[in-house]
């Protein structure tokens, strides 16, 4: 179980993670700061309690690994990846300019850690069961984790893995959907609805589990249950708060890509500490 | 090899050698697993075999998962998906993703017969030449249809490659060996050049080949199995020796072999030329043999349209 002390400890990374996503985005003066907002949690989570990974050598074959289907979030991962030295924090100032290592969209070949590249909606599933398949082919005991926003649900390749991975029984994939409620036209329920979410993945054969996904408590026992499942892929529907925790853009309806000056950012920095 | 051997019995038999020396070949289908004949496969090696059912923005997604952690998958649907139905997820969780997933179209143009228009891929091999660093194929016959994969399993990065599943005269002695980008001279000839590729077109060029002998045209044949990487060298050798070309397509002549062949002339040694294909059509439902005629896919067209080019050479 986890401790007071390490809940504690994991909450003051995150908010680590957080600013240097708001400052690396302020940097540049635009991106997709909601969607990597409401993944800080998740991905703090992960990457500092559960995840198997190695910076000095990234391609281990036994790590964990990640993908992330929403690709316009990863620069919440990049902050992350640069904080476990992954590569130099003086990239995060790189983001997105020209040549940059650091992408609007994860790409693997550019950026050490990056596992999968994604940026097409949808896609992102099925490369993760491709990896899961692939590690059970070679007896690899570690588990592939996937991030699907809630907008990309919207997509059909979703539910066709969705389809496949409870076929195959991969309960070596720990999926979440960060269920902010917001898409980039809107709220979900005006542009087009996923509910009933739950009972959708349920019906889908997978193992299905709700939380507060900005709770640090009920993600991490989230995923130690996930990860004692035996037979069925996870999901792990985290609503969450586009926007959460930069006052600026939290809740705000445009958040999903805005403009933003530095002195913005510098300023919901320090409201964070 | 057997004569006229299924084309698809080639593939399943192929993917099993390669399988066997190759723990890492892995065989996706998309609920076409009877047609496309790789049961066998999957009776041999039930681990390494995927059916993902009607699924195949799904089949290649995975594919390019598995291939990421170091397996070699050869994923499989008719012509009209791979292309139409899957670009996106060939182009990017693939290709841009710089992974290694070998994609098989299927019954390509006028082969997709029965099934008609809606199934007849006339533009695959085009909007695949489109992408970067990708290898696009067609085999002839079954030798050349072996060793392509085998070459394609060797070769890191994506490939599409059509497959004629219907049986094939052969063309190449079982010996004969290939490289991808390097096309084959099947005859020698110094009036024209013919320049084809596939299963229907490459036995079509070799009967125009015949008839155009009749009347004194001594016509070079070469098989451009590989449409990308095109085969620039001999394309501009052959232009050189014949001064006349003609190119011979299963496919739209937009943006395929024709295309392909027209950019290295144009841009090296302006040449005569002419196209012979399918011309801004959709394709329909009939017999191969019909829609060979329907669309002027034989060799007596193609005999025809080398003696209009040669009215027309200096």
């Amino acid at each position: 179980m986890i401790t007071e002390q390490e809940l504690k400890q994991l909450s003051a990374k995150a908010r680590d993670i957080r600013i240097l996503t708001i400052d690396a985005i302020g940097f540049l003066g635009v991106g997709h700061i909601g969607g990597a907002m409401s993944l800080i949690e998740i991905l703090t989570m992960l990457y500092y309690r559960h995840m198997k990974v190695d910076p000095k050598n990234p391609k281990m074959r036994d790590r964990d690994m990640l993908v992330i289907s929403k690709g316009h979030a990863g620069p919440a991962l990049y902050s992350i990846l640069a904080d476990k030295d992954f590569f130099p924090k003086d990239w995060l100032h790189t983001l997105n300019q020209g040549g940059t290592r650091l992408p609007s969209h994860c790409d693997k070949n550019l950026t050490p850690g990056v596992d999968m590249s994604t940026g097409s909606l949808g896609q992102g599933i099925s490369s993760a069961i491709g990896l899961a398949l692939a590690n059970r082919l070679d007896k690899i005991n570690s588990k592939v984790y996937l991030i699907i926003g809630d907008g990309e649900s919207n997509e059909g390749q979703i539910w066709e893995g969705a389809m496949a991975a409870s076929q195959f029984k991969l309960n070596n994939l720990i999926a979440f959907t960060d269920y902010n409620k917001m898409q980039l036209d809107g709220y979900i329920h005006d542009v087009m609805n996923i509910e009933d979410i739950n009972a959708k993945w349920v019906s889908f054969g997978w193992f299905v589990q709700r939380v507060n996904g900005h709770d640090m408590f009920e993600l991490d026992m989230a995923i130690e249950r996930a990860k004692r499942e035996q037979y069925r892929p996870s999901m792990i529907i985290a609503d969450t708060i586009k926007g959460k925790g930069c006052f600026f853009a939290e809740r705000d309806l445009s958040n999903h890509n805005m403009s933003f000056t530095y002195e913005k950012a510098q300023e919901a920095i320090s409201r964070l500490k | 090899m057997a004569a006229n051997k299924e084309m698809r019995s080639v593939y399943t038999e192929t993917l099993i050698e390669l399988a066997e020396k190759n723990n890492n070949i892995v065989v996706l289908e998309a609920d076409l697993m009877k047609s496309q004949g790789t049961v066998k496969f999957m009776e041999k090696f039930p681990e390494r075999t995927f059916n993902i059912g009607v699924a195949e923005a799904n089949m290649v997604g995975i594919a390019a998962g598995l291939s990421a952690l170091g397996k070699i998958p050869f994923a499989a649907t008719f012509g009209c998906f791979a292309g139409r139905r899957v670009y996106d997820q060939f182009f990017i969780s693939a290709n841009y993703a710089k992974l290694n997933v070998k994609l098989v179209g299927s019954d390509p143009g006028v082969a997709a017969a029965y099934n008609g228009g809606t199934h007849m891929p006339f533009e695959d091999l085009g909007i695949m030449r489109n992408i970067p660093k990708c290898t696009v194929l067609e085999a002839c016959d079954q030798v050349s249809l072996r060793k392509l994969m085998i070459k394609s399993a060797e070769h890191y990065g994506s490939v599409y490659m059509r497959l004629h599943r219907k049986p094939v005269e052969p063309v190449y002695p079982e010996n004969e060996e290939f490289e991808l980008g390097k096309g084959k001279v099947l005859k020698d000839g110094s009036d024209i050049t013919i320049i084809a590729n596939g299963a229907i077109m490459v036995h079509e060029a070799l009967a125009a080949e015949a008839l155009l002998q009749k009347e004194g045209i001594r016509a070079a044949i070469i098989d451009m199995h590989t449409i990308k990487p095109i085969d620039k060298d001999l394309i501009i050798r052959y232009a050189k020796k014949t001064k006349a070309l003609i190119t011979c397509e299963n496919h739209q002549v937009v943006n395929g072999l024709g295309s392909a062949v027209a950019e290295v002339l144009s841009e090296n040694i302006p040449t005569l030329m002419a196209r012979l294909g399918i011309n801004d059509e959709f394709g329909e439902v009939g017999t191969q043999e019909f829609l060979q005629k329907r669309f002027g896919l034989t060799g007596i067209a193609i005999a025809e349209k080398a003696t209009e080019l040669l009215k027309r050479k200096i």
